[in-house]
């Protein structure tokens, strides 16, 4: 075993460590949520999940945004198998280890390239479409910083390491004409060998240190990648699947209810209930649970994972009826916020320990009330999301928070309510002339 | 025709000893809002019309809590809801139509929870129904033959049941040309009115939503917007108001076009 082959071992374990350490944190994170019972209805499930997830059937509302996007995704599914063979190369000092398939694999290493093309074109295009073109929903407020910078990295990146793997491919192609030790004559390059007038003028020990550069680069690169996945908007590639899998399944009209209302309505309507009972014994002297969501804790841990597949596309935001009209609610910004605050508990908890406070919450610190009360609940947001997203739980959530707890609601809302409670109708009109329009005919 | 109908009430049904088919739901604005009641009236007729048993709780019917429960207050969505399940499950109801999607959808899809179980149906499923089953018929278009008509369509109707099409269905039988405005459907935009903001200001913005979406209907130059909601029913009127087009272009609800064509 070269000294090639133990530093690609090291190498390959520390960032698959790294990437599982980091995964466990955005694991634990997301456990912080409260409970949700999300494993009914598997079969709808598994169909969903091949449908929206694996099919992008939501991506495709947009045609070119979406066809593009589905040959990045397919580059990266497909290309893993690639990757897999560098990997086995890459322990034991093999070229072209999956060399014997023959002529399947002269169209497994032909499709390749040509999906890596592919990939490359698209995200080219990707890269000016969000710089250089002036689409609005990348131009956002909340795109500001390192949303913006992550987007672009991300594209860059990938189309360096497609660059790598085809002319790391020209490369080879170059040597196993000339014959060069090694390079066994496998493989069919399509793209790469329209690539040799790049490299012809090289002579052949520079072609194989371009060609063992390039080897590198891709795979270092790719584990580097992959380790940038767990703090970018891009950990959408692996949490899309379970977060399409464990979608709500009800009619998008119907909102939760709470069972812990429902046992105090009960009480409260029950005229054989004493008013003056003690309260149900409670196992601890934990503080009572509150009504609704002031931080990421009392969200529902499928929020949570929602928040960490966000992709900040903005489809969301761009089919929004409040956003569209000039106010200051965007349902990307709500699952970006309910992420960053997530990221900033669960690094405060690495710091300081589960019971540390500091004094910041979702709402207030990050999501402001003038927000909150501008959606109309219309639902847009998620059927828009191409990962079956819910923005609107979040901000129902918080607004119950407000409402229950802390009183805070605009004020005509207060009059609704008092309508409501008084009246038996939204509208301060008397319940004795609900049937006067039956008298009209 | 013109004659009066009888609208009975489930207290005078059950003082004499009869049960209706469906309880017609009629909802707070279609109670008590002078362009909703237009709506509840046209569906009254269209049941009467078809011979359909129906009967009204009147003074006994209560918001169903959709707008406290959007807007975060599941108390009093749960006592609104409880008392009005206690109403239903006292009459032994078992179906209802309902001419709001809000209702609509608050009963059909939140009352189960709290134990209200009920075959819940929006005005345009029954009367599209009614219509297959031959017990209502149409001669024609009437006034809306050849017209442009748009729909749009209520949130809690379509996004959030997955319904687009029964109302599309009945505008069809109007022999009416249909167009569809640029976001419709699944797309279909708001009119501003859902999550409790029917009940409050909207926040500071660039312009209002029913506004944005009047303008989306106008562009299609429709002699009628049609809707089957009566909040987005009010919406659009206040949207083409602001544009001034009265005079152009009319909004009406699903029922209240069936209702005219049948000539009731
Ligand atoms: S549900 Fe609320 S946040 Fe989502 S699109 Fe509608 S108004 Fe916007
Ligand atoms: S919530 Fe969905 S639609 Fe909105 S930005 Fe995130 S991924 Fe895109």
């Amino acid at each position: 075993m070269g000294i090639g082959n133990i530093v690609f071992i090291i190498i390959l374990l520390a960032a698959s460590a790294a990437f599982g350490y980091q995964a466990s944190k955005i694991r634990r994170n997301i456990l912080l949520g409260k409970d949700l019972d999300r494993n009914d209805r598997k079969k709808d499930r598994w169909i969903l999940m091949i449908k929206v997830a694996l099919g992008q059937s939501k991506m495709v509302v947009r045609p070119v945004a979406g066809i593009m996007h589905i040959f990045i995704y397919a580059g990266f599914v497909i290309i893993n198998i690639e990757v897999l063979e560098i990997v086995i190369d890459g322990i034991f000092g093999t070229h072209r280890a999956f060399a014997f398939l023959g002529g399947f694999y002269d169209f497994l290493i032909g499709s390749f390239e040509i999906l890596a093309f592919l990939v490359l074109f698209s995200c080219v295009v990707f890269f000016t479409r969000r710089n250089a073109i002036n689409i609005k929903r990348f131009h956002s407020k909340e795109m500001k910083g390192w949303p913006k910078s992550d987007a672009n990295l991300i594209l860059v990146v990938e189309v360096l390491l497609m660059f790598a793997f085809l002319s790391m491919n020209s490369t080879d192609y170059l040597l196993q004409q000339r014959g060069a030790d090694h390079y066994i004559a496998a493989g069919a390059y399509p793209i790469s060998s329209l690539m040799t007038p790049m490299f012809e003028w090289m002579s052949t020990d520079g072609l194989i240190i371009y060609e063992r550069s390039a080897w590198w680069f891709h795979i270092v690169g790719i584990l580097l990648f992959l380790n940038y996945l767990p703090i970018s908007k891009h950990f959408h590639i692996i949490l899309a699947f379970p977060n399409v899998f464990y979608s709500k399944l009800q009619p998008a009209g119907k909102f939760t209810n709470m069972d812990r209302v429902t046992d105090e309505v009960k009480l409260m309507m029950d005229p054989t209930a004493d008013p003056f009972a003690a309260p149900p014994p409670t196992d601890s002297d934990a503080a009572p649970e509150k009504f609704g969501a002031k931080d990421v804790q009392d969200l529902t841990w499928k929020n949570l994972m929602d928040a960490y597949s966000c992709t900040e596309c903005g489809r969301c935001t761009s089919n929004c009826p409040a956003n569209n009209t000039g106010k200051l609610l965007s349902p990307r910004k709500i699952m970006m916020d309910t992420r960053d605050r997530l990221e900033e508990v669960g690094k405060n908890i690495d710091k300081h320990g589960p019971e540390y406070n500091d004094g910041k919450a979702l709402l207030g610190d990050y999501i402001s009330e003038e927000e909150l009360w501008a959606c109309t609940t219309c639902n847009a947001c998620t059927d828009a999301c191409p990962v079956n997203i819910n923005p609107l739980e979040i901000i129902v959530d918080l607004r119950r928070y407000l409402v229950m707890e802390e009183s805070k609601n605009p004020s005509e809302l207060t009059g609704m309510f008092t309508n409501v409670e008084n009246n038996g109708a939204p509208w301060a009109f008397p319940q004795a002339d609900r049937l006067k329009w039956a008298e009209e005919f | 025709m013109n004659e009066a109908i009888k609208v009975p009430t489930m207290a005078e049904m059950m003082a004499s000893g009869d049960s209706p088919d469906v309880l017609f739901w009629v909802g707070c604005s279609g109670s008590f809002d002078d362009r909703a009641k237009k709506i509840t009236k046209a569906i009254a007729k269209i049941l009467a019309k078809a011979k359909v048993k129906f009967a009204v709780l009147g003074t006994e019917e209560g918001c169903t809590g959709d707008p406290a429960k959007r807007a975060g207050n599941e108390f009093l969505y749960q006592m609104q809801a409880m008392m009005n399940i206690q109403v239903l499950d006292a009459y032994e109801i078992k179906k209802i139509v309902t001419g709001c999607p809000h209702c609509f959808n608050t009963i059909k899809n939140e009352y189960p929870d709290l134990g209200g179980n009920y075959e819940v149906v929006h005005h345009t499923q029954l009367i599209q129904s009614l219509i297959d089953e031959g017990r209502l018929t149409l001669q024609g278009g009437g006034e809306f033959k050849g017209k442009r008509i748009t729909f749009h369509d209520p949130c809690y109707l379509g996004r959030a049941n997955d319904e687009y099409e029964a109302p599309r269905s009945l505008l069809e039988k109007l022999d009416a040309e249909l167009v569809e405005m640029k976001r419709c459907k699944s797309k279909g935009l708001c009119c501003g009115a859902g999550g409790a903001q029917m009940f409050k200001d909207a926040e500071p913005g660039n312009k209002e939503v029913n506004v944005e979406r009047t303008e989306e209907a106008l562009q299609e130059k429709p002699a009628v917007i049609a809707t089957g909601c009566p909040f987005c029913n009010t919406m659009m009127t206040d949207g083409v108001k602001h544009f001034e087009k009265e005079g152009e272009t009319q909004v009406f609800d699903v029922a209240e076009l069936i209702a005219k064509a049948a000539d009731l």
